[in-house]
């Protein structure tokens, strides 16, 4: 067995995304990017592949997968373009995931079929214009009506992935609902006083969509609530968990795919009379963005099987996520000095790339984040 | 309706293809071997024909090595029920009438009402096997397909020709051959390269078959390669001077290669 870890069906899947991702995204994701627009054909065709339901069960449409495949195929796409891999990581992560994990039966066969098969997108809104690494100082609030029916919400959220899309169906808010008591609430779309801004004009992640959001007296049934109340921070930390293995596989499916762009423009390139992938700077500075990826994807398998496995996955996960992050942008920055002047154009997919790279460092928990964490897994308080 | 696609385990097309030079057949062994990629789009139609019609059934059916198992296995993933691998020593060089020989008798063990298959195959690109089939079965042939129409026994295609298309129609049974342009196959589901694993695979002998040995194989090949080498390099191409005349030229040329 040359690729660890990885069971025939988990080799296949990933055979499978990669030609997606080769024959149906890189044709004409760099349009969607730079027109800042939402790939909704592409993620019709995931939906329909069935990469949305990939570590869900088959009763609610799921594939009975694992968040090893979740993980495979998000690297996969990662090596062509992360604006859709971002999508899906969210879509199943922050969206879908909370809903399973911590819903009711009924929200559960309520929201989760459509989200299972990309027919629909789910949200997380969790962080908010004064608390993104202090994700415990939330001012959103949301407190019971008179007669104890519903629950009216007020405050904001930014930067929340999957939230304005025509085809998302909710998001999740975490807000107060009492001193010191922070609760998770199901949000429909369209619920009047829940409004969606225009998209963020970003550096990367161009073709995916990120909104902020806000909530002016927004009321919604109280049987919304998702999962214990008072429970929204527990609930949220266990979900970031898991997020950072996905998170890691992503950013080394773009630290692959910077490897793969540079070895192939390595070979056509010519300078001073032969290809620059003759030359020792541009070989070693490739083998040196190829032991990266590797390195970053051994990291990401293990914190993934230990997951996988029930076992504790906490420090590993903040490892491979911290690890894979640091060197997607090494190795966008090397790609793009490989390319020269091309690799400074849109066009060029590792522009794309090393405009996607640096996100990789802050969303789902920053590297210092990740460093909090792996020092306190040490004991250090 | 029971339908059969033929599925052919080739060398991948996207690479350096070689012959033997001890045989003058295939190198399959240094190769990386896929699914003939018009095998697919037959699949696709035929999956595509049983969400439509209720009660149908999918049998990939495939003659090749042991190895052929594993297009065997990504096909099913694509979602057809179950498969039929023709496996047997003796089918080592058998050539197109032979391979005929080897599959209608399958198909008249599995006795489907149609037969799908990809108009050709990427390594030997004869299309001759669909009419051989049919004639051995004594079925219909519709060959070429862009287009294809199931209404109750009367199938309806669009034959795809180079000027534009014809109109065929024919009643089941019956083998229809596609193009690419037919539709586009889909990418199997986790769940489905799951389930693949479990679904039937049917293991036939030539002597399962009632085909004799000396029908197959070398013994059986009725057509020989003589001698193969390697394509020459491409040549220079002709240069158009344009002396008032380059227009013209160049619309001959175009004619000629038949892009207008």
């Amino acid at each position: 067995m040359t690729d660890f870890g990885l069971s025939e069906e988990h080799r296949e899947l990933r055979e499978t995304v990669r030609r997606f991702a080769l024959d149906k995204v890189a044709p004409v994701i760099g349009e969607y990017y730079e027109r800042h627009e939402f790939p909704y054909e592409l993620i019709q065709q995931m939906g329909a592949m069935g990469l949305f339901g990939l570590p869900f069960p088959a009763e609610f449409g799921g594939m009975d997968g694992d968040y090893l495949a979740l993980c495979i195929a998000l690297e996969e796409l990662a090596r062509v373009d992360s604006s859709v891999a971002i999508t899906l990581e969210a879509a199943i992560s922050l969206g879908a995931m909370p809903i399973h994990r911590f819903g009711t039966a009924e929200q559960k066969a309520k929201w989760l079929p459509p989200l299972v098969h990309g027919e629909a997108l789910a949200g997380f809104g969790l962080t908010e214009a004064t608390s993104g690494s202090d994700a415990g100082d939330i001012r959103t609030t949301a407190t019971l009506s008179d007669d104890g029916q519903e629950w009216i919400i007020n405050g904001g959220k930014t930067f929340i992935t999957n939230s304005g899309t025509r085809i998302t169906s909710l998001v999740t808010v975490t807000a107060l609902t009492g001193p010191d008591e922070t609760s998770s609430i199901i949000v429909p779309s369209g619920t009047p006083g829940f409004k969606v801004a225009p998209g963020y004009s970003k550096v990367g992640w161009c073709a995916s969509d990120t909104h902020e959001l806000t909530f002016d007296n927004c009321r919604v049934p109280v049987g919304n609530l998702l999962g214990e109340r008072g429970r929204g921070f527990a609930q949220f930390l266990s979900i970031l968990d898991e997020g950072r293995v996905a998170i890691a596989a992503l950013a080394t499916g773009l630290a692959q795919g910077c490897v793969d762009e540079s070895v192939r423009y390595a070979q056509q390139r010519e300078a001073f009379g032969a290809p620059i992938g003759s030359y020792q700077a541009i070989q070693f500075m490739i083998a040196e963005m190829d032991t990266r990826a590797h390195t970053a994807r051994l990291a990401w398998r293990d914190a993934a099987a230990r997951l996988v496995g029930g076992q504790e996955f906490k420090r590993q996960a903040a490892i491979a996520k911290l690890h894979a992050s640091t060197i997607a942008v090494d190795n966008a920055r090397d790609a793009t000095q490989i390319h020269g002047g091309y690799g400074f154009m849109n066009e060029t997919p590792v522009a794309r790339m090393w405009r996607d790279a640096k996100i990789l460092e802050i969303g789902e928990g920053t590297s210092e984040i990740q460093k909090m964490v792996i020092a306190r897994e040490l004991g250090l308080r | 309706m029971k339908i059969v696609v033929l599925v052919k385990q080739v060398p991948d097309s996207g690479a350096e293809r070689n012959l033997r030079a001890e045989d003058n057949t295939v190198d399959r062994a240094s190769a990386n071997n896929v699914i003939n990629e018009m095998d697919e789009y037959a699949l696709e139609e035929a999956l595509r024909i049983q969400e439509a019609h209720g009660g149908s059934t999918v049998t990939v059916l495939t003659m090749g090595p042991e190895r052929a198992t594993e297009s065997i296995r990504k096909a099913l993933s694509m979602g057809p029920d179950g498969a039929v691998h023709v496996l047997d020593d003796a089918l080592s060089g058998t050539d197109a009438l032979g391979t005929s020989k080897v599959l209608a008798a399958a198909l008249k063990r599995l006795e489907p009402d149609l037969v799908l298959c990809g108009a050709e195959s990427t390594d030997a690109r004869g299309q001759v096997l669909p009419h051989m089939l049919a004639e051995r079965l004594g079925v219909a042939a519709l060959t070429g397909a862009r287009k294809l129409t199931v209404d109750g026994s009367q199938l309806t295609i669009e034959r795809q020709t180079e000027e534009g298309y014809e109109v065929v129609t024919a009643a089941t049974p019956a083998i229809v051959s596609v193009w690419d342009t037919i539709n586009e196959p889909r990418y199997p589901s986790f769940k489905g390269i799951m389930a693949a694993k479990k679904k039937p695979v049917e293991t036939l002998t030539l002597a399962d078959l009632g085909v004799s040995a000396d029908e197959a194989g070398w013994a059986g090949a009725l057509t020989t390669v003589a001698s193969h080498a390697k394509r020459p390099p491409r040549s220079a191409g002709v240069k158009v001077t344009d002396d008032g005349e380059g227009g013209t030229k160049l619309v001959e040329f175009l004619v000629s290669e038949k892009f207008v």
